[in-house]
């Protein structure tokens, strides 16, 4: 089931004339984490949310199994959306409803809005977002609503909420950037063994490069919207992260 | 360490000085009031004379007195369903507008024409608009529960518009990007976030509903207003103090009702 992710020539202008992203060509696939990482300001969020269309590509193609996401609307743009699982810095979950709900929230792309509304989710998917909380540690918090839950909580939440959508890639737009150091760790293990257990690629934009070289099977460098470093961790020498954000007094 | 780190402050720093403009509006304040309280004519005989007047009024209302009670239960029963039928129909009708206008939803060639209408809602007082209700469709409640439908919208689509314009737009994007299409993220993203004030907003205009039922009686729209107005055209001035000191008790009891039901629905 594993999907292939195509990005080629991805541009994005958010003001005519002044690209943010200039020409991304990347390809994802297998299980692999790919970690993005790039001084702040260079796309990294831009690519990423190019490629669920929550920002709109400029020029380019975002192919997940040869449909090019940038062509559909409307019905077709949401089903494949439903398949892009995608978790955020400040987990945005819902904070009035409780985790379970923030749950089902995930497989409201293949819930018609009748049902939503009348809350009628199929017993199947709260059966599996009752397991999927079992596998997080959160299934005493099920009731709990969303803003009475911890950061690392209220992450893994989202990382669940991700999960129930069933994806074929998983998304994630610098995941540990508001939580500790242990907590960091947690998380990007719970987002790695995702990827591994399912069988898909995990793309995860971050600031830490440690972290980054600690978890990522594959590095892309980003500078200046080009991508300027695509390889394994140890090839992250001192001369790379320089190329990347530049400067040096940093490394030492 | 640089010299301004041991220099005084430069002149141009005054903090908490007032600008000019901000002492021309408040001259110009004080001159209007200078002016109308020349214009108004306010004698200390002319106040003695109204003290008479007041004085004979009063006698005249003690002690207050309930009957025709039949009179004033009905009048004041059609107020309360007025007051209530209104905040429902109000209530029901600003949650689509309420959306419509919100400038983080809607484009902008759907909020403004909304937004226009709740304007033109909130643009008369609830009495006029009852005059002009009375005319289309006669004397009587339905007058009265148009009137306050309209002064509703007015009032709960604004405060709705804004709610909804307030809202975390986090949330929005995540349930968006789980797929969901309009409709859901409507009911799961921007619901919850709004519905504990929208019954805040509720319970305030059952409430403001409430005052303007016994009034619009006044021009003929049902309610209390009506009682009241017959009375004080009778010179029944006993039978007008007790109609207020009942208007009094029922807006009391609205109130201590608002408070219970915010109460329950806080957080």
């Amino acid at each position: 089931m594993s999907a292939q992710l195509q990005l080629r020539g991805l541009v994005k202008e958010y003001v005519p004339g002044k690209p943010v992203l200039r020409g991304i060509d990347l390809g994802f696939g297998g299980a692999a984490l790919t970690a993005i990482i790039g001084p702040s300001g260079t796309g990294k969020s831009t690519l990423i949310r190019c490629i669920n269309r929550l920002v709109e590509p400029t020029h380019g193609e975002v192919l997940l199994d040869g449909t090019d996401l940038v062509t559909l609307h409307g019905d077709a743009l949401r089903q494949a959306r439903s398949r892009i699982g995608m978790v955020f810095q400040e987990y945005n979950l819902v904070e009035r409803l409780t985790v379970m709900e923030n749950l089902l929230t995930g497989v409201l792309g293949r819930t018609p809005a009748w049902k939503a509304w009348l809350r009628r989710f199929e017993p199947a998917d709260v059966d599996r977002a009752w397991q999927t909380l079992g596998t997080v540690g959160l299934q005493d918090f099920v009731n709990a609503r969303a803003d009475s839950l911890s950061g690392g909580q209220r992450q893994r939440v989202g990382i669940s909420r991700a999960v129930m959508q069933d994806p074929m890639v998983l998304l994630a737009d610098e995941p540990t950037s508001s939580l500790d150091p242990k907590t960091s760790v947690e998380i990007m293990d719970l987002l790695r063994n995702v990827g591994r257990e399912r069988g898909i690629p995990v793309i995860v934009n971050m600031h830490d490069v440690e972290l980054a070289k600690r978890f990522a099977d594959r590095i892309v460098g980003m500078s200046g919207g080009h991508v300027v470093y695509d390889g394994v961790a140890a090839g992250l020498s001192d001369e790379v992260l320089r190329t990347i954000y530049g400067g040096a007094s940093w490394l030492e | 360490m640089t010299p301004a780190a041991t220099g005084r402050a430069p002149a141009h720093v005054r903090p908490f000085s007032m600008g000019t403009t901000e002492r021309w509006i408040w001259l110009i304040l004080l001159v209007i009031f200078a002016w109308a309280a020349s214009r108004i004519d306010l004698t200390w005989a002319r106040f003695v004379l109204g003290l008479d007047g007041a004085a004979k009024f009063v006698h005249r209302m003690l002690p207050p007195i309930f009957n025709p009670r039949e009179e004033l239960v009905k009048g004041l029963w059609e107020s309360v369903q007025i007051a209530l039928l209104a905040s429902a129909a109000g209530l029901v009708l600003s949650l689509p507008v309420g959306l419509l206008a919100a400038r983080n939803m809607m484009p902008g060639w759907v909020t403004w024409p909304t937004r226009l209408f709740i304007t033109l809602c909130r643009t008369f007082h609830p009495v006029i608009v009852a005059i002009v209700f009375v005319k289309a469709v006669g004397f009587g409640a339905l007058a009265g529960i148009l009137s306050l439908t309209v002064a509703s919208i007015g009032f709960l689509g604004k405060l709705f518009a804004e709610a909804i314009e307030e809202i975390s737009m986090k949330q929005i994007e995540a349930v968006r990007a789980t797929g969901a299409g309009f409709a859901n993220v409507i009911a799961f993203a921007v619901a919850p976030q709004v519905m504990f004030r929208f019954i805040g907003f509720t319970a305030y205009e059952v409430d403001s509903n409430l005052r303007n039922s016994t009034m619009v009686g006044i021009v003929g729209a049902g309610g209390i207003g009506g009682t009241l107005f017959a009375a004080f055209q009778r010179f029944d001035y006993d039978f007008v103090l007790g109609i207020v000191l009942c208007i009094i008790v029922l807006i009391m009891v609205g109130e201590v009702a608002q408070i219970a039901v915010k109460k329950v629905f806080r957080q």
